[in-house]
């Protein structure tokens, strides 16, 4: 099997790393109570989805 | 030569699947509303929905084979004779899946399933047999006759005690019982006409 000859150097390495990164999630305000959501989800502040309660919260 | 199914297996093996869909469905069934993963939501809402469609069809030949997955007398008489009906105007599409996001603990992404056509009232013949049923599977499918008394004495409780509106239903239910599930187009309407009136918040309670 083919094998790496040389060790890379730290700074490839890190190079290559340099584009490793955490995406932000989304968000969407929530149509009813304004509350910050994931988009396609029940807000779990208000507990409505697609225009009704569907979920109850207190 | 059979080909495997793609894609991952919940749980362990094929088996374990198999037998968590039935339980899901299970609950489903009875709950009409439920909460899990959305992987697990993803794959029951086709092997439910079969079920349903067996349910609308009818007879002693689909009802034996829906009792062969669901194991439990009490519920397949719920499917047939009041979650069928509820759907004869609608071609598939029974559930719904809502998405509620990452669970606390292992953030994995949950799911409500829930029947799409709410119940009209919440069935005597369940609540009762949920008392009943500590005993477990075998039990159920061993003691039929016994079962069938017990759900004929609890729908004639609810003619006795409710109003005009319910008798109708109750009435309506019993002849399609009479002619094996092929009578029972006439609750169906009611039962999409009923739910936006005080039985909403019914089937909120139960959950």
């Amino acid at each position: 099997m083919a094998v790496p000859k040389r060790r890379k150097t730290r700074s490839k390495a890190r190079m290559r790393r340099a584009h490793w990164r955490v995406e932000a999630p989304t968000y969407a305000a929530c149509p009813q109570c304004r509350q910050a959501k994931m988009p396609h989800r029940v807000c779990s502040n208000c507990g409505y989805y697609s225009g009704r309660q569907v979920v109850e919260t207190e | 030569m059979p080909q495997p199914k793609k894609g991952p297996r919940l749980g362990s093996g094929p088996a374990h699947q198999s037998l968590m869909l039935r339980g899901l469905a299970r609950s489903l069934f009875e709950h009409e509303r439920i909460k899990t993963t959305e992987a697990k939501a993803k794959m029951l809402r086709p092997y439910a929905e079969k079920l349903i469609t067996k349910a609308k069809k009818g007879g002693v030949h689909q009802r034996r084979l829906v009792l062969s997955e669901v194991e439990d007398r009490a519920l397949v008489h719920k499917l047939f004779d009041d979650i069928g009906p509820r759907f004869a105007t609608r071609n598939g599409g029974y559930t719904r899946i809502l998405k509620l996001g990452p669970r606390n603990g292992d953030a994995a992404p949950m799911a409500l399933v829930e029947l799409v056509e709410k119940g009209a009232r919440k069935t005597a013949t369940t609540s009762v047999d949920e008392d009943e049923d500590s005993g477990g599977r075998r039990r159920r499918l061993r003691r039929p006759g016994r079962r069938r008394g017990r759900d004929a004495g609890s729908v004639e409780a609810a003619d006795d005690g409710t109003d005009d509106e319910i008798q109708q239903d109750v009435s309506s239910e019993n002849t399609g019982i009479d002619a094996s599930g092929e009578a029972a187009e006439d609750p169906a309407p009611d039962a999409v006409a009923d739910p936006p009136d005080g039985d909403a918040p019914e089937g909120d309670e139960e959950k």
